[in-house]
């Protein structure tokens, strides 16, 4: 009989324990290979979810890392820890309510007059988003500029845990970019065309026609369909 | 010319008027204010504990994101942010342990160098082309104005953009622009800051005795530099309609728009005392 090749074992510290695992595993899987099992704190496995957000140290290096456990590669001499989940509070709002003005993100949200612009924030997005920078936006009232640096955000929450001023800045992003796109982002015409289309019952026949196919019919139109170009 | 600009917040929300002007005037007088394409707030209090680099780090981070654009000068126009960026570049020019300290702390940043130097617009105006170069179209005859410094541009003295005792620069400003300046001894008094938001009281004193002083004087209009004075001399008169007669408060910038002949929007709608009545009375705005 031939063995099959084993991959290589490398250690990692798991809360502070000492456990052997094959190299080439992200830090979720050999959390999991090393028996923890995630109820929560996992999510899409694929870097977009943000549930996963990790902190970590490299072996003989001073920094405290950051990541999404599910998008890092585990290095010999880690350590890991159990994924922390950020408590945070999120400002209660009816957003039909509120205007774009200067104003209403730091009413929301006061402590983010707190920020030093010390940049730990910037340092710990696992997305490499200028956070810092997008709270600083919010500071001054500039909703736009908050909402475009804060576009690819996860709602991870690393920043927050290492911010020394205690904001919350996925949910002060968040806000920013409900007000871009309900009070500053110009109105897509063809939006409410195709509404009003819907409403006049446009696609009622067609949608009738669907739901009544079997599931031969039904793959057989997807595959046939018209692609938009 | 080219000249970085660091705007500071107040200047895109409540003082927008101040900027706009500015930047008019600055069009008008071929500077060339380059917005900093980043940049975060001053730090607003300059913080005197000199232990506290912690509170340091928000102005020295502007001064490298000149550094990076290859300036060796910035301007700036709210008279707090001049003075908290000009107070952390000394604090860092002079003491090469703190700065290596904080540079070590940006590590995401460049080191800098501390070779930046902090320019007030007024100081800009008057040193790069001279108040009696300016190319004054409606000189602002017959309007009776006093120039309020306040604290910020004067104090501590190693910031003083002039003489910290008896400033004369805003006066020499509004002289070269045809009005008639008169001085008073209000001129330095602190405007009360930022107890307005919890000791009102305190500043409608203080601004009562400032513009009472002013109006004694003969002034029509107050002049001055800082977002913070401005709220306070103007949006607290809301509280003073029984004691004193409306007096308008200006940003020097919106003076000198005038005097150049600028057209376009002055924002003298955000002010609470509408300065309009007395510019058309004056004859200077139609």
């Amino acid at each position: 009989m031939v063995e099959e090749p084993r991959a290589k074992m490398i250690k990692v510290y798991i809360m502070g324990k000492e456990y052997e695992v094959p190299e080439g595993l992200t830090i979720m899987k050999a959390m999991e290979y090393a028996g923890y099992r995630f109820i929560r704190g996992s999510g899409c496995r694929a870097g977009f979810c943000g549930a996963c957000g990790t902190i970590f140290r490299k072996k003989g290096e001073y920094k405290f890392r950051t990541a999404l456990a599910c998008q890092t590669t585990i290095e010999d001499g880690m350590y890991l820890t159990e994924l922390p989940f950020v408590p945070a509070n999120k400002a209660v709002y009816s957003i039909g309510e509120l205007t774009a003005a200067p104003a209403t993100i730091v009413s929301l949200y006061p402590e983010i007059a707190r920020c030093v612009s010390c940049n730990t924030c910037t340092k710990a997005c696992p997305q490499d988003l200028q956070v810092m920078d997008f709270i600083q936006a919010a500071l001054r009232g500039d909703v736009e500029k908050a909402a475009v640096l804060s576009f690819d955000c996860l709602q991870c929450g690393l920043c927050a845990a290492r911010c020394p001023a205690d904001i919350v800045h996925y949910h002060v992003a968040q806000l920013a970019r409900r007000l871009y796109g309900k009070y500053v982002s110009p109105r897509s015409p063809h939006l409410e065309e195709r509404n009003k289309e819907i409403e006049a019952g446009k696609f009622d026949e067609e949608m009738d026609k669907f739901t009544k196919m079997d599931l031969e019919e039904l793959k057989k139109s997807y595959t046939e369909r018209d692609i938009e170009k | 010319m080219k000249i970085p600009y660091y705007p500071g917040c107040t200047l895109k929300s409540t003082a927008k008027n101040f900027e706009d002007t500015t930047v008019a005037v600055s069009d008008a007088l071929g500077i060339e204010l380059l917005e900093l394409e980043r940049w975060n707030c001053c730090g607003t209090v300059y913080c005197l504990a000199s232990d506290d680099l912690m509170h340091q780090l928000a102005p020295v981070r502007n001064l490298i994101r000149v550094q990076e654009m290859g300036f060796d000068r910035v301007t700036t126009l709210c008279s707090m942010c001049y003075n908290t960026l000009e107070q952390a570049n000394q604090l860092v020019k002079e003491d090469s342990e703190k700065l290596e300290k904080m540079n070590s702390f940006m590590d995401q940043e460049e080191d800098y160098k501390g070779g930046v130097t902090v320019t007030h617009y007024l100081t800009l105006l008057k040193e790069e082309i001279g108040f009696e170069n300016l190319p004054v179209k409606t000189p602002l005859k017959g309007l009776t104005v006093v120039p309020y410094y306040g604290c910020l541009l004067l104090r501590p003295e190693e910031v003083s953009i002039d003489n910290p005792e008896n400033p004369t620069i805003m006066a020499e400003l509004l002289e070269a622009l045809g009005a008639c300046v008169v001085d008073h001894p209000y001129k330095l008094e602190c405007c009360g800051s930022y107890h307005t938001v919890d000791h009102k009281d305190v500043v409608c004193e203080k601004t009562y005795s400032i513009l009472s002083s002013a109006q004694k004087r003969g002034a029509e209009a107050v002049v001055l530099s800082c977002p913070l004075c401005e709220f306070n001399l103007d949006f607290r008169q809301k509280d003073l309609e029984k004691e004193l007669a409306p007096v308008p408060v200006l940003y020097f910038s919106q003076l000198l728009a005038l005097s150049l002949g600028l057209d376009g929007n002055l924002g003298f709608d955000q002010h609470y005392v509408n300065p309009e009545p007395l510019l058309k009375k004056k004859g200077l705005l139609r």
